[in-house]
């Protein structure tokens, strides 16, 4: 199968001018996407993944280098993509609160030409999978968050696009509303020959355990690309800790102890909680006695098996919040 | 395009309160001037100008502030960049949303032209109704075609366009004639105020509706050449426009939201 995405040395600024450096959301990425791929973009706010899926969704000019799109350039071909993708972003509220749930749904069924007695179709089947049939007929600014997401999802699905772009889909969403929409985007993937989502997420579980291949990314760079578990083996076995603290003043120098490559610290209540990895299992021991000497206590320490969130944390060198 | 012009007809139907409203105001307006008019001694068929000119303030208000803020509000709430991702032709959106807005605009104005005739008992006579239908439907293109142009100028210079509406709002009142006619301006400032489609458009028709009494600024036949003119124009330029706006949006990053 060939290449859903392909992005080569692709750089995006925004702003700037001879006064005022511009700021740069995406940074020389280098990026293939393989048709039948659920591909996920992990990566705190501001990292510049919103920015690539506007540039993929032929919203967004690159500054420079080449992006192609189902095997087309997104700045000479746009209108050959454009029947063919579909994005959703979380905490979307487009549409018309004026129109009923399905009103809304056959309108954007319509403007990729989707047939009447089709579109009519799928939007039961879809309302019905995304439990929203009973909300059918009711006017949009009256449905909830959720549901109204749910409703996004079925909008970006409706299309029946080869490729979809998902920016945060489960964003600030319920846990069952989540659970339904992570569901769906498997199975589409899974039964669809060749469909290919690509999902952007700060949730390291969705990423984890959605996605055939992640790639982090951080400040506008791509810093690691793999499958989750290719990404995890990159951090060693002996190296994640999980510490439990009594907070005291410094507790973020933890992370210049030197073998730290890096820490995610919780420190909000009466314990501090901090997810530490190393370059090896001496450099603990050097923790343990710089937060004895700023008189903090080590209530627990377990050794963790690494998950994504090490995998960032080791990348970025700070947690992903 | 029927897809764009239908939130806007069902949703003009979902909320009755405007229509009246919309009805109500602009005829308290009309019955202002029609007083003012008659206290004054202004020959009668001036109470059949002001009807005429009110219902029509129902397409400019339309277009001044709903067709040409539309792609701005579009963007706000996100629909903008889908429909810029959608493949379907962007003059088809600006054709649907200018229809959409025709429709039930044309509800109001026709209902304020009802109601004025029968309060105010005016008295027309419709002797072409082809030329008639023809001039309507030009300075409605002519009209909405402006609309659809503005709608992509003010997404790029949203709030300083915004001002200029509000500040041309009232002015354009008075120099396109809607209450009295144009040519009482004078020759120039009357041709200056041909560029608003609206102005020649209210001139022919009530040369039209009201004969010799009307006191025309160019001869009707001219006036339909130069509507016509005036169409092809602006729909031309909202083409170009749209391809700007676009263009220039996707460039600078201004046709999303950022917060997204
Ligand atoms: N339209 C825009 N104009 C100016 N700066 C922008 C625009 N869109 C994004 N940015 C900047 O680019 C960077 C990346 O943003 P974004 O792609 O939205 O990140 P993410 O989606 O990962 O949170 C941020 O610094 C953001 O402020
Ligand atoms: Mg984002």
């Amino acid at each position: 199968m060939g290449n859903a995405i392909e992005c080569r040395n692709l750089t995006r600024h925004f702003g700037g001018n001879r006064k005022k450096e511009p700021t740069v959301a995406l940074d020389d990425v280098n990026l293939t996407v393989e048709e039948g791929e659920l591909f996920g973009l992990l990566g705190p706010n501001g990292a510049g993944k919103t920015t690539l899926l506007k540039i993929l969704a032929t919203l967004l000019l690159p500054t420079s280098g080449s992006v192609s799109v189902l095997g087309y350039d997104v700045q000479k071909d746009a209108q050959k993509i454009r029947p063919r993708i579909n994005m959703v972003s979380g905490g979307e509220v487009s549409g018309y609160g004026l129109l009923t749930v399905r009103e809304n749904l056959w309108m954007f069924s319509q403007f990729y030409g989707v047939p009447g007695s089709e579109a009519r179709e799928r939007i039961d089947e879809l309302l019905e999978t995304f439990s929203l049939l009973d909300k059918a007929e009711a006017k949009v600014r009256t449905i909830s968050t959720g549901q109204r997401q749910r409703m996004n999802v079925v909008r970006g699905f409706i299309t029946d696009p080869d490729l979809i772009f998902l920016d945060e889909p489960t964003l600030g969403l319920d846990v069952s509303s989540s659970r339904t929409i992570r569901d769906y985007i498997r199975k589409w993937v899974r039964d669809g020959s060749g469909k290919t989502v690509l999902l952007t997420t700060h949730y390291m579980m969705e990423a984890e355990e959605l996605c055939d291949r992640v790639a982090v990314i951080d400040r506008g760079r791509i810093l690691a690309c793999d499958s989750p578990q290719n990404l995890k083996r990159g951090v060693r076995k002996d190296s994640a800790f999980t510490l439990e603290l009594t907070p005291f003043a410094g507790i973020e120098e933890i992370a210049a102890v030197e073998g730290v490559r890096g820490t995610s610290i919780d420190s909000g209540g009466s314990k501090a909680t901090v997810r530490i990895v190393t370059e090896d299992e001496s450099a603990i021991a050097d923790v343990i006695s710089l937060i004895s000497r700023k008189g903090g206590k080590v209530l627990s320490m377990t050794k963790a098996e690494p998950t994504l969130e090490d995998v960032f944390i080791q990348l970025v060198g700070r947690g992903l919040v | 395009m029927v897809g764009r012009a239908y939130p806007r007809v069902i949703g003009g139907v979902r909320e009755p309160s405007w229509l009246f409203f919309d009805t109500f105001l602009p005829l308290l307006g009309i019955a202002a001037f029609i007083l003012y008019y008659q206290a004054i001694g202004a020959p009668e068929v001036f109470a059949g100008f002001v009807v005429l000119g009110g219902a029509m303030t129902a397409y400019w208000l339309n277009v001044l502030w709903s067709m040409a803020a539309q792609f701005y509000w579009e963007k706000e709430v996100g629909n903008l960049q889908l429909y810029l991702m959608a493949p379907m032709s962007r003059m088809a959106v600006l054709a649907g949303m200018a229809l959409g807005g025709m429709f039930f605009t044309s509800v109001r104005a026709f209902s304020t032209l009802l109601l004025g005739i029968i309060i105010f008992q005016v008295e027309m006579v419709v002797t072409s109704p082809v030329s008639l239908a023809l001039v309507f439907v030009l300075t409605l293109i002519a009209l909405y075609g402006m609309g659809m142009m503005f709608s992509s100028l003010y997404l790029l210079y949203g709030r300083e366009a915004w001002h200029l509406s509000s500040l041309f709002q009232e002015p354009i009142y008075l120099v396109s004639g809607f209450y009295f006619p144009v040519r009482a301006l004078g020759f120039w400032v009357a041709l200056a105020a041909s560029i608003i489609p609206i102005t020649l458009g209210l001139d022919a028709m009530r040369q039209l509706l009201f004969g010799q009494e009307s006191m025309g600024f160019l001869p009707i036949d001219t006036e339909i050449l130069i509507l016509l003119a005036l169409a092809i124009f602006f729909i031309i330029g909202a083409r170009f426009a749209l391809n700007f706006m676009e263009y220039l949006g996707k460039r600078e990053g201004r046709l999303t939201l950022r917060w997204q």
